[in-house]
């Protein structure tokens, strides 16, 4: 799998990704500084966490609008898988590429801890290493993972299957208590309508290696090495 | 030649925080008047801050040396060799002013001052952590203050993407009027791309680089040297502005600028900004130093020399670059969108020279300026004894005390805190917050550094030597507790007016204490900060000597946490339990009362101990450790039973000792461990001529049983532990 990490000057979880990516595939990711405008031939184009710009607008505003995001858009309406964590999520929102929008975490506070996540579908490039409704427990660490849609997309995005995971709890339901941020009907990630563009806020490149507290997020990259090798 | 004339006032001079003394000697120095801006110069220069007037003379007994040292005190940030070629590089510093006056932008300007001053010296920051102390909980400002300050952490340490990860929260009504935040950075670095601050090279240029220069933060310093009085809110304007995204693009250029053969040296931008910067850099090189001030990219217009040279504006750094590495540097700092600017250039004049437009602004003698930098022998006097602490009436019952402790403003959960905190970025985080030091493992490889900071502000005001002593012990048992060996550290040494020889008399008796726990341990300090008058309207807070520890793991997988693992484990202490209530926890929470003398600190005790509990975890006899420190026995195996899932524990208390005081007592110098292999661990303490006890075996239902016929849930327990900082904060 030929994979890249776009690097905004203030991506801070570029560099996770690219170990689990190495992890997962045995090399290394291509890094694609923000200012690029070509890319090379690749499988899967990842945009990582951070704070892109500073965020001091809305959260990836600003790097909807870079240069390197123009070429990432033209890939993915080719077809190029794109996974977008936190704030790829919110720059995935923001430029168009999946419906809603990440707002500010209901208690307004920045938020760093396990959350328990529910696989919504394994009929998918991103998570065919799971089984549908299998519950991970995955790290969040964001200020802005409230996902609010209107109501019909919500709808729409469930009955055609567009739901990737939501956040549950202890016992595995989505109720409030298991919902860290606000989010509508719980929804922690949903896909595009061809199902070729991921965006989540919780980070499975926090949970690949047993040293570190936790492997259930490495079945998404091997899934996706296997599926797009 | 042209400095403007101005007349300086005796109201000037008071203004600037200068003593007539003081300024005397300006005038010796100069053999003339200052003007404005070098009037400015020298005030901060010689702030406390700056300085360390008040507090040299007893930092200088401190062991800085050992054999793993690189730099001690003087530089930067510390930095040990942690082998295979790297080193660690931390430092802690406060921002307690700041951060009084304006919580959110003084606590994250906190944490990017001390990031900075980490990776000047060429290390990757890789763990933060925070020590901070707040007034009652009833005081009307506390809870704005922790708000704003847990915000202004994290939203500095997260942007920036280093995680935090580990720290300590005290509330006491002595810190009302001055709280305290102490930020500590960790780095790494190749042990031989170190980089320091002494200028070199004649004729070498001076790089200005990063953010641009503001009017905030202008005597920063010497507000940081003063107490504080009713009008403290209108010194808001002197509290600078942080912008963790500048800092993120300044540590990122700055990294790829120290793989290129390019540096001389770097300081950054800190307190009293330009002036101590190219002060330090020109005066620790031995030469001279020329400015042009209107060539530093400024934000504001019409900014004079006197504003420009003591902005506090962050994010910003000082360099001496190789002359022929100027376009190479250029362009690694357009390519970050920074500022980039040759201000100026070395000189063999040994002055600082400034100008202004072409006209000369200030003409200052680097040495002797610096060589006069006042060093006071402050009278002091000991700090008496507490009188004994007589008998304390039992308990109505251990659990319900035990209740108590666990949900009490100081031992309560700090969830609500951490959880605000990316802890997690990096991937390197073995133990997350929450256990007995932080763990990050180093990048690639399978070692790991423990960090931890800890300080028991009630111990030093009762008693400042044995205080200051069981400051450094208490992190050297953290960072042994989690398996780690620990190498030496960084201390912030916060304290009321150094002018009242009753405070003096606390700081000297800390350091003493400080100075026989460091030798003993060969534990040294590597750096440091000072903050000194925190005090409102003549109340002094406690005398609270941060102490910062970092030890090293060889093994990252070879490491205790606190929480219990399986049920039939047995529990054993490592230690003597002697039932001191004295400035315990207990006595204070439940029988309302600070009284007695602070529980004695044995250092030679305290080591054979720690190397004990080091070796168990290193070689993988035990995985489960936890160290006694506040609300003694009970309330370290409360923590160990709630860490875990659905276990508990069965104490035996022994005969011979009061329940309540075996349960509750602060002796120093204990740990409990949890192993299946008791007789193992039990064996080893004896060889090691440590005292080992067996005091209870996990449970493997929740519940906690204190006596035979006194028990509660652990549930409960976990309840009032997790309840209490989201029910003050008003989220329950």
């Amino acid at each position: 799998m030929r994979s890249a990490v776009i690097v905004f000057p203030g991506s801070n979880r570029d560099r996770d990704m690219r170990l689990a990516l190495r992890r997962a595939t045995g090399h290394e990711p291509h890094m694609i500084w923000h200012k690029d405008t070509e890319l090379p031939e690749l499988d899967l184009i990842v945009v990582p966490g951070g704070f892109s710009y500073g965020d001091y607008l809305r959260a990836g505003a600003m790097a909807a609008r870079s240069p390197v995001m123009r070429t990432v858009v033209e890939r993915a309406n080719a077809g190029t898988p794109v996974m977008g964590v936190c704030n790829g999520f919110q720059v995935l929102t923001e430029i168009g590429l999946l419906p809603g929008a990440l707002m500010r975490n209901a208690n307004l506070k920045f938020i760093c801890r396990n959350v328990g996540l529910r696989v919504e579908t394994s009929q998918s490039l991103f998570t065919s290493g799971y089984d549908a409704g299998q519950v991970l427990s995955i790290p969040v660490a964001h200020h802005d993972g409230n996902y609010f849609a209107d109501e019909a997309t919500l709808d729409r995005l469930e009955g055609e299957n567009r739901v990737a995971f939501r956040y549950v709890d202890d016992a595995g339901e989505t109720s409030a208590a298991g919902n860290p941020n606000g989010s509508a009907r719980n929804i922690a990630g949903v896909y595009n309508e061809t199902g070729t563009v991921l965006g989540f806020m919780p980070h499975p490149e926090n949970a690949v290696d047993p040293e570190l507290g936790g492997t259930d997020g490495m079945a998404l990259f091997d899934g996706l090495t296997r599926a797009l090798s | 030649m042209s400095i403007p004339n101005v007349t300086i006032t005796d109201e000037i001079v008071a203004e600037h925080g200068l003593s007539p003394d003081e300024y005397a000697q300006i005038l010796k120095i100069l053999g003339r008047e200052p003007n404005m801006t070098e009037l400015g110069v020298f005030s901060a220069m010689y702030s406390e801050h700056c300085s360390y007037k008040s507090s040299k003379k007893w930092l200088k007994t401190l062991p800085t040396e050992g054999p793993h040292v690189i730099q001690g005190p003087g530089e930067n940030a510390g930095v040990i060799d942690i082998g295979d070629g790297l080193a660690a590089v931390f430092k802690i510093e406060s921002h307690n002013h700041p951060s009084f006056i304006e919580p959110y932008q003084g606590a994250a300007t906190g944490v990017g001052g001390i990031l900075r001053d980490v990776f000047t010296m060429g290390a990757r920051p890789v763990a933060n952590l925070n020590a901070l102390r707040f007034g009652a909980p009833d005081h009307a400002k506390t809870r704005h203050l922790v708000s704003g300050v847990v915000s202004g952490i994290g939203g500095y340490g997260n942007c920036i993407g280093v995680p935090t990860v580990a720290g300590e929260v005290n509330f006491d009504a002595a810190y009302n009027g001055n709280i305290l935040v102490n930020a500590m950075t960790v780095g790494l670095a190749p042990t031989d791309r170190i980089f320091y601050s002494a200028a070199a090279g004649l004729g070498n240029p001076v790089i200005y680089v990063g953010a641009k220069t503001g009017r905030d933060g202008i005597h920063g310093a010497t507000m940081a040297s003063a107490e504080f009085s009713e009008d403290s809110e209108e010194k808001r304007p002197t509290v600078q502005v942080g912008d963790p995204f500048t800092e993120k693009l300044l540590l990122e250029a700055c990294l790829e600028l120290m793989q290129e053969d390019a540096i001389i040296a770097i300081q950054d931008m800190g307190a009293a900004g330009l002036t101590s910067s190219s002060v330090e850099m020109a005066g620790k090189g031995g030469l001279g130093i020329e400015l042009h001030l209107d060539r530093v990219p400024v934000r504001e217009t019409a900014m004079t020399p006197y504003e420009i040279m003591l902005s506090e504006s962050q994010e910003r750094m000082l360099i001496v670059l190789k002359p022929e590495a100027e376009d190479i540097a250029r362009r690694i700092f357009e390519r970050w969108d920074l500022d980039f600017a040759v201000i100026g250039h070395l000189t063999d004049s040994r002055n600082l020279v400034l100008y202004m437009n072409g006209e000369m602004a200030a003409d200052i003698p680097i040495d002797p300026m610096v060589e006069a930098s006042p060093e006071y022998a402050r009278p002091w006097e000991p700090t008496p004894s507490p009188a004994p602490l007589g008998p304390v009436a039992a308990p109505e019952s251990l659990s319900a005390a035990l209740k108590t402790l666990v949900g009490c403003p100081d031992l309560a959960s700090r969830r609500w805190i951490w959880e605000q905190y990316d802890h997690l970025v990096m991937s390197d985080t073995a133990i997350r917050p929450g256990g007995d030091a932080g763990v990050v493992r180093v990048q690639d490889t399978n070692k790991a550094l423990a960090v931890t900071v800890d300080c028991t502000p009630r111990y030093c005001l009762a008693d400042p030597e044995t205080g200051g002593a069981q400051a450094v012990a208490e992190t050297w048992r953290n960072l042994s507790a989690v398996g780690a060996r620990p190498l030496a550290v960084t201390n912030n040494m916060n304290f009321g007016n150094p002018e009242k020889p009753r405070i003096m008399g606390q700081f000297v008796g800390c350091a003493t204490g400080m100075r026989a726990a460091c030798l003993a341990l060969d534990y040294p300090v590597v750096s440091g900060n000072v903050s000194l008058y925190n005090e409102t309207e003549g109340e002094a807070i406690l005398p609270t000597p941060v102490i910062g520890g970092v030890g090293v793991l060889d093994d990252v997988s070879k490491r205790a946490t606190v929480a219990f693992k399986a049920a039939g484990e047995t529990i054993i202490l490592i230690g003597e339990t002697e039932g001191h209530l004295g400035q315990s926890v207990y006595l204070r929470e439940i029988e309302g009362r600070c009284e007695g003398p602070a529980p004695a600190v044995d250092l030679a005790a305290e080591r054979a101990r720690g190397e004990l509990v080091q070796g168990l975890i290193a070689d993988g006899t035990i995985t489960t450790c936890h160290d006694i420190s506040d609300g003694g026995i009970a309330v370290a195996v409360a923590e160990m039973a709630m860490a875990a899932r659905g276990l508990g524990a069965a104490l035996t208390i022994p005969e011979g000792v009061a329940p309540h005081a075996w349960a509750f007592g602060e002796d120093q110098g204990r740990y409990l461990i949890a192993t299946a292999e008791p007789e193992v661990v039990l064996a080893r303490a004896r060889e090691g001529g440590v005292s080992a006890s067996v005091v209870g075996e996990v449970n493997g239902i929740p519940l906690l049983t204190l006596t035979p016929s006194d028990d509660i849930s652990i549930d409960e327990l976990r309840d009032a532990h997790e309840a209490w900082l989201p029910n003050y904060m008003g989220e329950a």
